[in-house]
């Protein structure tokens, strides 16, 4: 993740605004993540176009701007905003340890699925979310497929009632 | 780790197999988890679901009914399951329940190089293949940096087949939706005009879908020779086919009572809720990636944005009908603009060898090799980069760490986020409608579970 080469970093409500490919970048602490939120949606990005995560387990050294602490999980956020037509990307950081955050349902409705679907793939919980289950997997599946540490075609197929 | 130990708490727990993502009953709940479900399942904040609930009175448990709706259901377009709570034949709560066809796309796509990524995104949205590997590609592209350097013929070719693809998946949308209000005939016509397309497709890519043309750096091959004649004939033939549907539909009054003022939905919901594509410009709003957010050569293309005015699945229909017409308007301008020159960039750090230069080069076999079996190394880098499908917003997002296969893709999936907006959609209707409202929604089974 490439950084400007400006001697002083560029801000955006007290967040480092980086730069990545020529896309915007706003790296935001977890501790300030619904604050900045809603300073965003008042910004005029009015839709959250999407709604992932990363495990960084297997690529800890990755690049990131002075001041942000490189967590195991890293929420991304796409922002849009139609008036403007601007795209902005809100990334943060989230601990192994503590594998939760709170959920953007109450500012963007849309992004309800979007939660579950990290919850299910990575185990991250949303605090305050209305229906946090699993989406796409089963609802006994045990683990969670896209973090690093669950090994593809290793994994025994569960189904439920199965024989054996 | 024994998928036995919670399966047996599961079914302990609740007498049966069916676990929590499923719509519950209104008397395993308390009046405010209820309320709180309405919210979750219409997408609203807790404040706005109890507006909702001073305008109606809850209904009484012996009052409504819980059914199932698939996944086994012709109308649900693959393996969609919609649960319905009905009060005689209003739908009062609608959860869509997915994953049926869940096969871990995005898994997959972290042990394929982004030379083979290709063939795993145009398996998503498997209506619309050559907009989902075109956003894979450009992300790709972006990460490598030469995003600026794609050939003038590669870019153009790509618009032509990304039109043409939005040309047929709209005209299967005009079949399915015909199947599934009742017009059976319109099914076959659909299907019909489509294949026309799909068979172009398959002169150019060697398939009809899955074609895993558009690849990072170009397109795969070059158009075969003919291809104008061909791109005339269809051009030629829609017109009048499109004229038919509008006798067929469009002014039949029973299609109009059948589809006006069902499944409406406001813009401020839309927007809210993700909503993009031909479901957010029914409401009124002219939002287009193609002309908000330009990319390939859309800007220098002169093309109209249909919008609609009511948000109902009529508005739906009439916009899916008329962007066929304005993706030709837009073909028949990349007619005469395509280019001569090359059909992919000549970088050799991701373009493999000619075939003519394998047999006579010991380096050039290495290196073709070197291409397929370990791919190209992405340098370190993320990307978000979307585009207009058919269906709305398809966006890619990859992390690269350095190495040939991408860190971690995922595809950010119009149909998913479409699909969540239908208890919105349906909430008040009749349950005759609802297959209405799911056909005007035009969901990809593919791209939603990935």
């Amino acid at each position: 993740m490439t950084t400007g080469e400006t001697t002083t970093p560029a801000t955006l409500h007290g967040c480092l605004l980086g730069d990545s490919r020529g896309q915007a970048v706003l790296f935001v602490p977890k501790s300030s993540y619904m604050s900045t939120m809603k300073k965003l949606v008042d910004d005029g990005y009015e839709m959250c176009a999407d709604l992932t995560a990363v495990d960084f387990l297997t690529h800890a050294s990755r690049t990131l701007p002075d001041g942000v602490l490189p967590e195991r999980f890293e929420i991304v956020v796409n922002l849009l905003s139609l008036s403007r037509r601007e795209r902005l990307r809100v990334r943060v950081q989230v601990s192994e340890s503590d594998p939760s955050i709170e959920s953007l349902f109450d500012l963007y409705p849309g992004t309800e699925a979007m939660e579950r679907e990290v919850f299910d793939m990575f185990g991250i919980s949303f605090a305050g979310h209305p229906d946090l289950t699993r989406i796409l997997m089963p609802e006994d599946w045990q683990g969670h497929p896209l973090r690093k540490d669950y090994a593809q075609g290793r994994i025994p197929v569960q189904f439920k009632g199965a024989a054996s | 780790m024994t998928p036995r130990e919670g399966e047996a708490t599961i079914s302990a727990a609740a007498g049966t197999n069916e676990g929590n993502q499923e719509l519950r009953s209104r008397s395993e709940l308390t009046a405010k988890e209820v309320m709180r479900e309405v919210g979750a399942v219409l997408r609203m904040s807790e404040a706005d679901a109890a507006l909702l609930a001073e305008v109606e009175a809850d209904p009484g448990e012996d009052q409504t009914m819980i059914i199932n709706m698939g996944p086994q259901h012709p109308s649900t377009h693959g393996v969609l399951r919609l649960m319905l709570e009905l009060q005689g034949e209003t739908v009062l709560r609608c959860k869509p329940i997915i994953g049926y066809l869940h096969t871990g796309m995005e898994k997959t796509g972290e042990s394929l190089t982004f030379m083979q990524g290709g063939t795993n995104v145009t398996r998503m949205d498997y209506l619309s293949p050559l907009n989902s590997e075109l956003v894979f590609s450009m992300a790709t592209e972006k990460l490598l940096g030469i995003d600026g350097d794609i050939p003038e013929r590669a870019v153009w070719i790509r618009m032509l087949m990304s039109e043409l693809n939005r040309m047929s998946s709209h005209l299967l949308f005009m079949a399915t939706n015909g199947m599934d209000i009742g017009a059976v005939s319109m099914m076959l016509y659909g299907w019909r005009e489509r294949e026309v397309v799909l068979r172009f497709f398959q002169k150019v890519t060697g398939l009809r879908m899955n074609h895993n043309f558009i690849r990072p750096g170009g397109v795969a091959a070059d158009l075969p020779a003919g291809w104008r004649d061909d791109v005339m004939s269809i051009l030629d033939m829609l017109p009048d086919r499109l004229g038919e549907y509008d006798v067929l539909m469009t002014n039949q009054p029973i299609w109009r009572e059948r589809l006006q003022g069902v499944g409406v939905i406001t813009q401020a919901e839309a927007i809210a809720l993700g909503a993009t594509g031909p479901i957010l410009r029914s409401t009124g709003l002219a939002w287009d990636l193609r002309r908000d957010m330009p990319y390939m050569h859309y800007d220098e293309l002169e093309f109209d944005v249909i919008v609609g005015s009511y948000g109902d699945a009529f508005d739906r229909y009439a916009i899916r009908l008329n962007e066929i017409r304005e993706s030709m308007r837009i073909v028949r301008q990349i007619l005469d603009r395509v280019p001569s020159g090359d059909y992919r960039i000549q970088d050799k750090k991701v373009t493999p060898p000619p075939r003519a230069r394998i047999d006579e080069s010991m380096e050039a076999l290495i290196h073709h090799f070197k291409i397929f079996t370990e791919g190209f190394k992405v340098p370190e880098g993320e990307v978000y980069v979307a585009i207009e499908s058919p269906r709305g917003e398809v966006g890619c997002y990859i992390a690269s760490d350095g190495s040939p296969t991408p860190y971690r893709m995922h595809v950010r999936a119009p149909s998913f986020v479409n699909v969540q907006a239908l208890p919105h959609m349906m909430r008040g209707g009749l349950v005759a409608d609802a297959v209405a409202v799911i056909s005007s929604v035009d969901p990809v089974l593919g791209e939603v579970d990935r």
